[in-house]
């Protein structure tokens, strides 16, 4: 790599050129190139598995590039570890919180570098600096004193960026910050990041959302395969262009949409409330269609899903699933027809430590052997027909899943309802974390299932599917509704909606009609 | 991230099924070591067929147990308040026998099912009340332990010799006119409740929710599998295999007393631990924990031949139970 003298490296606040990193026979960064200056946030997009992490990863020392240089305001910058990024005035703030709960919002932000005489922690000096750091905020519930463990996602967020100020960061690197937070929340921070902006601070933003990059970036990078395709003007370029970059084909292609024959009502509900969320949702859900479910965040989509599956109570209103009506376990409604793909594949979804085929056939361990016996070969040839259709990549049924890759895991998860064979498949966020090969498998997968297969006596079922991601509803569902602070609105044809109009009902700019 | 892992964790894969042989070949080889390392060292008689009958023997009562315990610490839990119900289990099969006139059968599975609903009763608060499984099961062990001092008197419970009949001779050693048994009927039960749980545990639902729990607790529940419930049973089963170590106890000692197997719980878990059993839940086997229950006494028998004072056996087994879990650490690291 030749260094460009003549470039003024000076007005750069940092600089990565020519980064590589292999792991093994994979390419996960080839020749990447960013700028990031004062005064200016940084978005970087990519699929799961573009890279994205990696290159933070670099950035912050935790892993060493095999080549490539990095400058910061112009001089080398080379961290071993991310205790030195950090000291060099790189702060990386996680999508997972890395505090202490148990402390005080002082102690927090002063941890490992508190003031000290003799030893003694100088409080005086902690409290002033801690304020200092949180003043700006200007959140009531961010006080010297308060608990971590007792504030809201939101501030906690912000203790871990007055952390990173405190110390006096130079660049800030946000990881997929807004994945936990409410709409308000989500607007404080985009309101904070303006304001470091003004102070001098290169802002890096990692995000999928491709609307909050539009809101909050200046410029947009997007990774491809470890590599960069595309960098542009937030300005000037559309959010389909910026998708397409991200998959690398048509949007249209990855969608498929055979012909599709809405049946009977299999689900209905009606006026459903849980605890705290849902407040009133009702809908009503057909063989042979898909219904999309759309909102923020926290809107109390996953609650739907979760006290209609009886994983949540349910405190009013009414469900009918089929011949069965009312709430009922998630014993009863496995045995009902429906099955239930959680949001959560690692903590809820999957058994990590079982087997494939353990994990594939636990919902309804009968029909493997005679007494009721569970026989494990009979399982295995029951799972490899599920390993051979959706394609999962793995050494056979007795393989744990937790060495298994994210998309190659949810083909797992997804197996688990096939095997089943539910009538009614609830999908929480089906396509989370998974790469765009993984994807385009679920989204043909749906296709299939909605349109059944008379000629093979397959019947068409009932789709109920929750996504973040606008243009994944838009592709694959019939009818879509959105939720916003825990009441479901009107479903809609997706003929009749856009994305935009979606944005607008799930922010609840527009009084749904 | 994406597919590139799969083809990173082929190597880790190509050992899952080697993997579960090595959880069990780990212990097992463990034993052997350790067995063979006493034949060099300790005096001839250790390595006598006689002596491998005592060491049979002695193994049963803890072995019982840890049949119970495995299934307990398989699905995440842990219950300590084994040893207690071992001497509750004897006290009441002596109140049984020499208060109540029943016979021996009688008795001793009433001694059991006495065991079975200190266990019934773990299971429920665990489960109703939510309290995790160490502080029910340690207090329960108080509890326990209290109900067989009452039912005593604060006294162990002699019984007349005639009443025993074969309760004497569970674990006695094999008289020479049966020497075809090679070990007592006691030894032999074990063996054969062992294989049945191992069976239950691979081959029947109840086995599979066990481990599907102890793997992760909240996709059972998504999946349908009635969590509270295999508890409940899982809990009662390993307080009834509690019991049956303390008609064990019984048949060696002939009293009931209330005083017995203090602290037998820990020796029980170890030999879960050592056997591969993780507490994290999710991993064991009965052969496991049989071997893990083997190699303790096995360090016991040999110690003692030897001539070597009690402290030295503590220190050893000690060593060897945080010495064996470490071992099973590293070997998961590597092949994660």
């Amino acid at each position: 790599m030749v260094e460009r003298v003549d470039f003024d490296r000076s007005a750069v606040r940092l600089e990565m050129q020519g980064i590589c990193k292999r792991f093994g026979a994979t390419v996960a960064l080839e020749d990447v190139d960013i700028k990031v200056a004062p005064r200016e946030v940084l978005a970087l997009v990519g699929e799961n598995g573009a890279g994205k992490s990696t290159l933070m990863k670099v950035l912050s020392g935790a892993v060493k590039a095999d080549a490539g240089q990095m400058w910061l305001e112009g001089v080398p910058y080379r961290p071993s570890n991310p205790l030195e990024a950090r000291r060099a005035g790189v702060a990386m703030i996680y999508q997972e919180l890395s505090l202490t709960p148990h402390l005080s919002v002082q102690e927090n932000i002063m941890l490992g570098m508190e003031p000290t005489t003799l030893g003694v922690v100088r409080w005086k000096e902690v409290r002033r600096r801690a304020i200092e750091a949180i003043e700006e905020f200007e959140n009531p519930e961010l006080t010297p004193d308060a608990r971590v463990s007792k504030l809201s996602v939101g501030s906690q967020q912000l203790v871990e960026i007055a952390r990173a100020l405190a110390i006096g960061c130079r660049v800030l690197v946000l990881d997929e910050p807004t994945s936990s937070l409410t709409q308000q929340d989500v607007e404080r921070l985009f309101e904070l990041i303006g304001r470091l902006k003004q102070q001098g601070k290169a802002v890096v933003y990692i995000s999928h959302f491709i609307e909050e990059v539009k809101c909050v970036a200046d410029r947009v990078v997007v990774l491809r395969d470890g590599k960069v395709v595309g960098s542009s003007n937030v300005a000037a370029i559309t959010t389909d262009e910026i998708i397409s970059l991200m998959v690398g084909r048509q949007v249209e292609e990855l969608y498929p949409r055979s012909s599709r024959q809405a049946g009977e009502v299999i689900l209905e509900i009606e006026d459903l409330a849980g605890v705290e969320k849902p407040e009133s949702a009702s809908l009503q859900l057909r063989r042979g269609e898909v219904l999309g479910i759309s909102g923020l965040v926290g809107a109390g989509r996953t609650e739907l899903l979760r006290s209609l599956f009886g994983l949540e109570p349910v405190r009013k209103g009414k469900i009918r699933l089929g011949v069965y009506t009312g709430p009922a376990s998630p014993v009863r409604r496995w045995v009902q027809g429906a099955g239930l793909l959680s949001e959560d594949r690692k903590e809820e979804g999957l058994a990590l430590s079982l087997s494939v085929a353990d994990n594939v056939t636990l919902s309804k361990l009968k029909g493997f052997g005679p007494l009721g016996l569970v026989l494990p070969s009979r399982q295995d040839r029951a799972t490899r027909r599920w390993i051979e259709r959706l394609g999962i990549l793995c050494l056979g049924p007795r393989q744990p899943v937790s060495s298994l890759s994210g998309g190659n895991q949810q083909r797992v998860a997804l197996a688990r309802l096939l095997q089943h064979d539910v009538d009614v498949l609830l999908l929480d966020e089906p396509t989370r974390g998974i790469d765009v090969a993984a994807k385009a498998m679920v989204y043909r997968l749906i296709d299939e299932l909605a349109s059944g297969s008379p000629a093979e006596g397959r019947a068409a079922k009932a789709i109920l599917m929750v996504s973040s991601y606008l243009p994944e509803l838009m592709g694959v569902c019939d009818r879509v509704a959105v939720m916003c602070r825990g009441r479901l609105g009107p479903t809609h044809r997706i003929a009749e909606v856009d994305e935009h109009k979606l944005m607008l009902e799930a922010t609840g700019q527009e009084a749904s009609t | 991230m994406s597919d590139r892992e799969s083809s990173l964790s082929e190597k880790g894969a190509f050992g899952s099924n080697w993997r579960s042989w090595l959880n069990i070949l780990g212990p097992v080889l463990g034993l052997a070591v350790v067995y063979e390392l006493f034949v060099l060292i300790a005096p001839p008689s250790f390595a006598t067929a006689r002596n491998m009958e005592t060491i049979a023997r002695q193994t049963t009562i803890v072995g019982m147990a840890a049949l119970g315990m495995t299934l307990v610490i398989i699905c995440g839990g842990i219950d300590l308040s084994v040893g207690s119900i071992v001497a509750l289990s004897t006290v009441v099969i002596a109140w049984l026998l020499q208060h109540a006139g029943v016979g021996p059968l009688t008795a001793a599975v009433g001694g059991v099912a006495a065991a079975a609903f200190f266990g019934l009763i773990s299971g429920l608060v665990i489960t109703r009340l939510r309290v995790v499984p160490f502080i029910v099961t340690l207090g329960m062990m108080l509890v326990v332990r209290g109900v067989a001092k009452g039912i005593g008197r604060e006294q162990k419970i002699d019984v007349d010799p005639e009443r025993l009949r074969w309760l004497e001779e569970l674990l006695a050693s094999v008289p020479k006119e049966r020497s075809w048994m090679m070990v007592p009927a006691g030894v032999w039960l074990l063996v054969l409740l062992a294989i049945a749980m191992a069976a239950l545990l691979r081959y029947t639902r109840l086995g599979r929710h066990t481990f599907a729990i102890g793997s992760n607790e909240q996709t059972a529940r998504l999946c349908g599998v009635a969590v509270e419930r295999v508890k409940i049973i899982v809990f009662t089963l390993c307080a009834a295999f509690a019991g049956l170590g303390g008609l064990m106890q019984f048949s060696r000692l002939t009293v009931g007393d209330p005083t017995v197997a203090v602290g037998v719980e820990l020796d029980v878990i170890a030999a879960v631990v050592i056997g591969g059993g993780s507490l994290g839940g999710g991993e064991g086997s009965i052969l496991g924990s049989l071997v893990g229950a083997l190699i303790m006494t096995v360090i016991a028998s040999g110690c003692t031949q030897m001539g070597l004072p009690n402290w030295v056996q503590e220190i050893i087994t000690g060593a060897i139970i945080v010495g064996a879990v470490a071992l099973d650490r590293l070997r998961h690291r590597r092949a994660a």
